[in-house]
């Protein structure tokens, strides 16, 4: 499904990506842990298409299309959603008309009829209902007074409604108190299918307990350093990353 | 910002400059039109063609001289070149008969008009639920459901109509709320209107209908003047709309109009505009001056809601406004006004508080874009004898771009110690991490910001009726076309 070729990446003029190789297939969950500043929200960015990243070498291709001649919203219609880190609020848009015009507008890119309003509101109450999402929400503005946990959730729920191929969860559990946490990672669980594939990126292990990954990569310093199965993970909040930092700084010296 | 989202951001603010205007067509109807340039016999000409009573034409001809003694204002911060009063042309009529028994017999070509500008004059289409007056030019060309509101006896009808037929009326309030002498434009206007929209509610009547004008400026070099007179008499309700579109010309127009609301005890009006005149092209050339006098008073426990979507002229200078005379009065300004290219406008409202516990209300929103300037000018005045009044006042601006430029001037006046005034502002731009949340869920750059600005203008545009509501959101769309911040 993804193809990530030696993929080299900054912002104004600094390096950030220096070299990733990843590949994800369709029914696989991969985690990307590394510790702060490693190039994790960097490498999500860009997979997403945010314009101030440049891409200096390497590619990236997503069911055979060359991914980085896509601009942002084309790569959402190809199915890519990331979940922020940070959401941003829209004033004065309600949570349903902004997932109307998301829905209507991918739609309209795959030569799609509009979804009856009737047929929307009725996919938006199952998904409520899969994320414990109470009554009322969908009249909020979007991420307008949210809490932390509720500004994830949100984006859980466009991910829900959007049913992407690719989901990219940037840091998903900062800010979210552990309720909210098993909340969040149950409706990833849920949404999970054989046919879609998720990537978690994550600093803490935490995460990982909720949504259980088959590959487990160490971003350090722009490269991918370590891979392994979900034991990677445990090992890592057992020791640290130094152990295989200091490794990998002496191979790239 | 890397140069090359600069660039690609210079190339969307080029789209903006190429967007055309829709309503730019000119209508080929023949119209009886007088010679250029303001006279006292110009005056009289105006009258004459009117068939007007004595009284009428002393009113005018007062309102004239008191014009030549007057001063254009420059207060405003908006610059233009001041019209030459002797170039324009003060009537033009479309000649066919001004007052039509049916709508069938209109003129297909104008006919044609109204479909392109997409208004319904349609009797039979009783689904809008709007009666419409239509004002071309100098004169009233259609009035619609004239006899379903007679019924009610709510009179709607060319101003001109309502001088011969209610002089009662006219004579009583024409000029009680703005007199002529108020400013340089209502005394233009009172000297040389000749038509507009006059309505009267009776006591205790709530109009079924939305009421409607519709202005259009055709003929080349002619200024629009139309007066607009609504009176809602004791516990009355009425919602009254008006549009306005003009020709693409490389002149400019000029459009000074006055509008006079009276509320009577207990009364409720609504006023809603979605001005859409020509705005010029790119580089400022054409465009319609809109120099507008709008002012309603309240009384007793009376209501006035002023809604403006102002999107085009070239220049524009206007602020509706209420007198709360009466006790437990209230007042309502909700405004949008979008500026682009080269467009300025210095818009906003005055709220006066004469009456005890009287109430007043300002949201103005702003949004510049392109090498325009947006200005919100509005005053809060608190007199003596208004105590325990309140104002609350909201004024926020949009920047799209690096050009364009915004500013706020409140007046704020408070003489009792009893009232309360807020005041909140902001000015923000349309952050980049919005467009790229926006993308990111598949909506494009373009349909990301008519989202952003259609969610930043949702308190005004929700005061429009409803009917209103989505032309309005679709013409600040059109207006906002590839600005991007």
């Amino acid at each position: 499904m993804l193809q990530i070729k030696e993929l080299k990446a900054g912002i104004e003029g600094n390096q950030i990506l220096k070299g990733i190789n990843l590949e994800v297939n369709a029914g696989e969950i991969h985690a990307i842990m590394g510790p702060n500043g490693s190039g994790k929200s960097t490498l999500s960015a860009v997979i997403a298409g945010k314009e101030e990243y440049e891409v200096e070498g390497g590619t990236i291709s997503f069911d055979g299309k060359n991914l980085l001649e896509l601009d942002p919203e084309e790569r959402a219609h190809n199915g890519i959603f990331l979940s922020f880190q940070y959401p941003v609020e829209i004033p004065g848009i309600s949570v349903s008309n902004f997932i109307k015009t998301s829905i209507t507008e991918k739609r309209k890119a795959q030569g799609l009829q509009t979804l009856p309003t009737k047929d929307l509101l009725k996919m938006m109450r199952e998904k409520m209902e899969l994320l414990s999402i109470k009554k009322g929400y969908l009249s909020r503005n979007m991420n307008e007074g949210f809490s932390g946990g509720e500004k994830k959730r949100n984006e859980i729920f466009q991910m829900a409604m959007l049913e992407p191929k690719l989901a990219i969860l940037d840091e998903t559990d900062s800010g979210l108190d552990i309720d909210a946490l098993r909340i969040v990672a149950n409706g990833v669980n849920k949404l999970r299918t054989g046919d879609n594939a998720t990537i978690v990126i994550t600093h803490y292990q935490r995460l990982l307990d909720y949504i259980v990954p088959d590959f487990v990569h160490v971003l350090h310093n722009g490269r991918i350093i370590k891979s392994g199965g979900k034991e990677l993970a445990l090992e890592l909040e057992e020791k640290g990353y130094d152990w295989i930092t200091k490794e990998a700084d002496k191979k790239w010296a | 910002m890397s140069e090359q989202k600069r660039q690609s951001e210079d190339e969307l603010l080029e789209k903006v400059t190429s967007s055309e205007y829709k309503y730019g067509f000119t209508t080929d109807v023949e119209s009886d039109t007088i010679p250029k340039g303001l006279s006292e016999d110009v005056v009289r000409i105006i009258s004459a063609k009117k068939n007007e009573p004595e009284w009428m034409l002393e009113y005018r001809l007062k309102a004239y001289n008191a014009w030549l003694e007057m001063e254009e204002p420059n207060w405003a911060n908006i610059n233009y070149t001041k019209p030459n009063y002797q170039e324009i042309i003060y009537y033009s009529a479309p000649k066919q008969k001004p007052v039509l028994d049916s709508l069938d017999d209109l003129d297909p070509e104008m006919k044609e008009m109204f479909d392109k500008l997409g208004i319904s004059i349609d009797e039979q289409n009783k689904l809008a639920n709007v009666a419409v007056d239509i004002v071309m030019d100098s004169v009233s060309v259609a009035t619609s459901f004239k006899e379903t509101l007679a019924e009610k006896g709510i009179i709607f009808c060319p101003i001109s109509d309502a001088i011969q037929d209610h002089p009662e009326l006219v004579k009583k309030y024409l000029g009680s709320v703005v007199p002529a002498r108020d400013n340089f434009f209502s005394a233009l206007n009172a000297a040389v209107f000749s038509d507009g929209s006059f309505c009267y509610i009776p006591k205790g009547v709530k109009c079924p209908m939305e009421l409607s004008t519709y202005f259009r400026i055709n003929e080349a070099g002619t200024g629009q003047f139309e007066r607009t007179l609504l009176i809602a008499d004791e516990g009355s309700q009425v919602s009254y709309l008006e549009g306005c579109t003009a020709p693409m010309r490389d002149e400019n127009q000029l459009h000074a109009a006055v509008v006079e609301l009276i509320a009577m005890d207990d009364a409720n009006i609504k006023y809603s505009t979605v001005q859409n005149w020509y705005p010029g092209n790119a580089e400022g050339v054409g465009g319609v001056f809109n120099f507008v006098t709008k002012r309603g008073i309240c009384h007793k426990s009376a209501k006035i809601s002023w809604t403006q979507v102002e999107t085009g002229s070239a220049v524009t200078w206007k602020y509706p406004s209420c007198i709360l005379k009466g006790d437990n009065s209230i007042g309502e300004f909700f405004s949008v006004a979008v500026t682009n290219n080269r467009q300025q406008a210095d818009t906003g409202t005055k709220m006066i508080h004469l009456g005890k516990n009287t109430k007043s209300t300002i949201i103005a929103k702003g949004i510049s874009a392109g090498k325009s300037e947006g200005n919100y000018r509005g005053l809060v005045r608190i007199s003596k004898g208004a105590t325990n009044s309140r104002n609350f006042s909201q004024c926020d601006s949009l920047l799209m771009g690096d050009k364009c430029g915004s500013h706020t001037f409140p007046y704020i006046e408070v003489k009792n110690n009893s009232s309360k005034v807020e005041h909140e502002a902001t000015t923000s731009k349309i952050g980049e991490d919005q467009i790229f949340y926006c993308n990111q869920r598949g909506i494009g750059t373009e349909a990301a910001i008519a989202l952003i600005v259609n969610g930043y203008c949702k308190d005004v545009l929700n005061q429009l009726p409803m009917e209103f509501a989505v032309e309005a959101q679709k013409l600040l769309e059109i207006s906002l076309e590839g600005s991007v911040g």
